[in-house]
């Protein structure tokens, strides 16, 4: 066997040594996140009501959160202009012209108040309080018809709402089904 | 082909400007827009008689080619950050989109994010949640990847009962290509070592609108990149600047930009953004929820409205085809309105989940017809014809539309959408 067969032979054992390898070495140079630095950013609640805050509000307090802080882009009521309407659509979305709003077409109540705080006002997101959130979610709820005048809604009462639409979700991931 | 031929240079530039108004307007009135300011043999041009100009630290596209530019920009009522910009895919001709040409999908504006002061938080149910700055993610090691981004609300109007009059980077421009380069997510989440009941993560991103979806382990753990690079030169701002995620094949809004949070999860979190929106409502008024991979898909770019055809003779079709399943196997092109069809050359690279660019000669005999293109993947999946898609899921689905695209060329030239 020459040099240069030798050579081959140790860069062929290298290359089976690399294919064989599954582990990929990496730096390692994440710092462990302290709770309080995850409580500061962790917004997202999931729809059992897992990261809800502690709080509450009601349709009435909610009514004033929203003529202030909300109405301008989404019309008195929730009736939508210049931005989305809030309200109605019920019974719309086999129509020709379906109308998906949270009374409508929302599946889980708890994406109400994830969206609200993450997003809204759009030109202030992240400046309502907790309180302000849930008594704009419950004031939404209220007009859609979904809860009472007087229901308070709280970490508790949110996951518990029942969504008209829920039921009307087909689920595809991870195999989408062949069309009809 | 009435790729408008640019005024050349000597021409005034007001004078240009107007000559580009007709050019564009006409692609019949082109060659005579050229001549009147060229520079026919036996003549020297002008800027062979003095030296050009110097080098510049960051090249710009041609001034001749300004009209060029991202197309259909819209955004919602009293905002200027939620909404989108198209790729002029009929302007392009290449598997990758320049950067600055991208497709945008924002909800609320684009961040002005100082990477040093950026950071990335994995946490929810692992066994150590951890927070990455920038300059460690650069650290790590990386991959590269050429991959298609679409918006699933690309070519959405085509869900409309009337075909749109517009142009094919404004019905299908919310889709680009980039070579990607960034961290496999799979990396940092050994790092931080995932809970074996762990099936979803959600990610943030750290704009106003704090977008977030939920996106499947499986998926996380297989292909997903944390990009730090697009075409080579660190992300475009408009493209999630310092860091996004990449998720290949599956449809745009999941590759979240301006990443900032991964929070390990065992159910997906039912953001907005994959209730309320993202979600295919069909003609019975059910739902498909999370519908993520972009289905095969191609469009004819040329001939296409506002770049017709100046007379009979050869041309060349050309296109793009894509496909978030897979790769693409075969694109065939009909010249007479689907009777027909004929295998387009298939442009290599072909890459899996990338625009592949096809071409095919035509002669144009100077008649009326209509031009289809087809595209097949490596799962098998055929585009279909439009009739047969709004068939089976109806007129209101606004997502995920993958029908086969029709363009009427009139007897003068002139090409324009039609469903046909």
């Amino acid at each position: 066997m020459s040099t240069r067969d030798l050579a081959w032979a140790a860069v062929a054992l290298a290359l089976m040594g690399c294919a064989g390898a599954t582990v990929t070495e990496t730096p390692n140079l994440g710092r462990t996140a302290t709770p309080a630095q995850i409580a500061g950013w962790d917004i997202s609640i999931q729809p059992d009501g897992s990261g809800l805050p502690s709080g509450s509000g009601t349709p009435a307090k909610g009514a004033a959160v929203y003529e202030q802080k909300c109405q301008a882009c989404h019309g008195v009521r929730g009736a939508g202009q210049p931005n989305d309407p809030l309200v109605g659509g019920k019974g719309s979305l086999a129509s020709k012209t379906p109308a998906r709003t949270i009374g409508s077409y929302w599946p889980y109540a708890t994406t109400i108040f994830d969206y609200v705080r993450r997003a809204m006002p759009y030109l202030q997101p992240q400046s309502l309080t907790n309180d302000e959130v849930y008594a704009v979610t419950a004031y939404l709820l209220r007009l859609n018809g979904i809860i009472g005048e007087s229901d308070e809604i709280n970490a508790q009462t949110l996951p518990k709402v029942s969504m008209p639409n829920r039921d009307n979700f087909i689920v595809v991931y991870p195999i989408k089904p062949a069309p009809r | 082909m009435a790729q408008p031929e640019r005024s050349q240079g000597g021409v005034p530039r007001r004078q240009f400007l107007e000559h580009s108004v007709v050019v564009l307007a006409s692609g019949v009135l082109a060659a005579s827009a050229q001549r009147a300011g060229a520079f026919e043999p036996p003549e020297t041009p002008l800027w062979m008689k003095s030296p050009g100009a110097g080098m510049s630290e960051y090249g710009q596209p041609s001034k001749y080619e300004v009209s060029v530019k991202r197309t259909g920009i819209a955004s919602r009522p009293g905002t200027t950050g939620s909404g989108a910009s198209r790729t002029p895919l009929e302007a392009l001709d290449g598997m990758i989109t320049p950067s600055g040409l991208h497709f945008e999908r924002h909800h609320g504006g684009v961040p002005d994010i100082d990477p040093a002061k950026h950071r990335l938080l994995i946490h929810g149910m692992v066994r150590r949640p951890l927070v990455f700055t920038v300059e460690a993610l650069m650290r790590y090691p990386r991959v590269s990847r050429i991959n298609f981004l679409e918006c699933s609300g690309n070519s959405g109007v085509m869900y409309n009962p009337a075909p749109p009059n517009l142009t094919a980077g404004q019905t299908h421009g919310l889709v680009s290509c980039s070579e990607w380069t960034g961290v496999p997510l799979r990396l940092l989440l050994e790092e931080a070592g995932v809970e074996p009941a762990a099936q979803w993560i959600l990610a943030e991103g750290a704009d106003s609108a704090a977008m977030s979806r939920s996106i499947p382990m499986a998926k996380a753990m297989d292909d997903a990149v944390l990009a730090l690079f697009q075409n080579g030169e660190r992300l475009r701002p408009e493209n999630g600047y310092p860091v996004r995620l990449l998720l290949p094949g599956y449809e745009g809004n999941m590759s979240v930009k301006w990443l900032r949070r991964l929070k390990v999860v065992s159910t997906a979190t039912m953001t907005k953004d994959e209730t309320s929106r993202y979600t295919d409502l069909q003609a019975d008024g059910k739902a498909l929820m999370f519908t993520y991979p972009m289905e095969v898909k191609s469009v004819i770019t040329r001939p296409s409205p506002g770049r017709g055809l100046s007379g009979a003779g050869l041309y060349e079709i050309t296109g793009v085809a894509w496909s978030g399943h897979g790769t693409i196997t075969k694109v065939e092109v009909s010249t007479d309105g689907g009777k027909t069809w004929g295998a387009a050359a298939l442009v290599p690279p072909v890459l899996p989940r990338a625009i592949t660019c096809f071409r095919m000669p035509w002669k144009w005999g100077g008649g009326p017809t209509v031009l289809k293109s087809r595209a097949t993947d490596n799962t098998g999946a055929v585009q279909p014809e439009r009739d047969k898609f709004i068939a089976d899921h109806g007129n209101n689905a606004i997502f995920h539309y993958n029908a086969i695209q029709a363009w009427s060329v009139e007897a003068n030239g002139e090409v324009k959408h039609v469903y046909a």
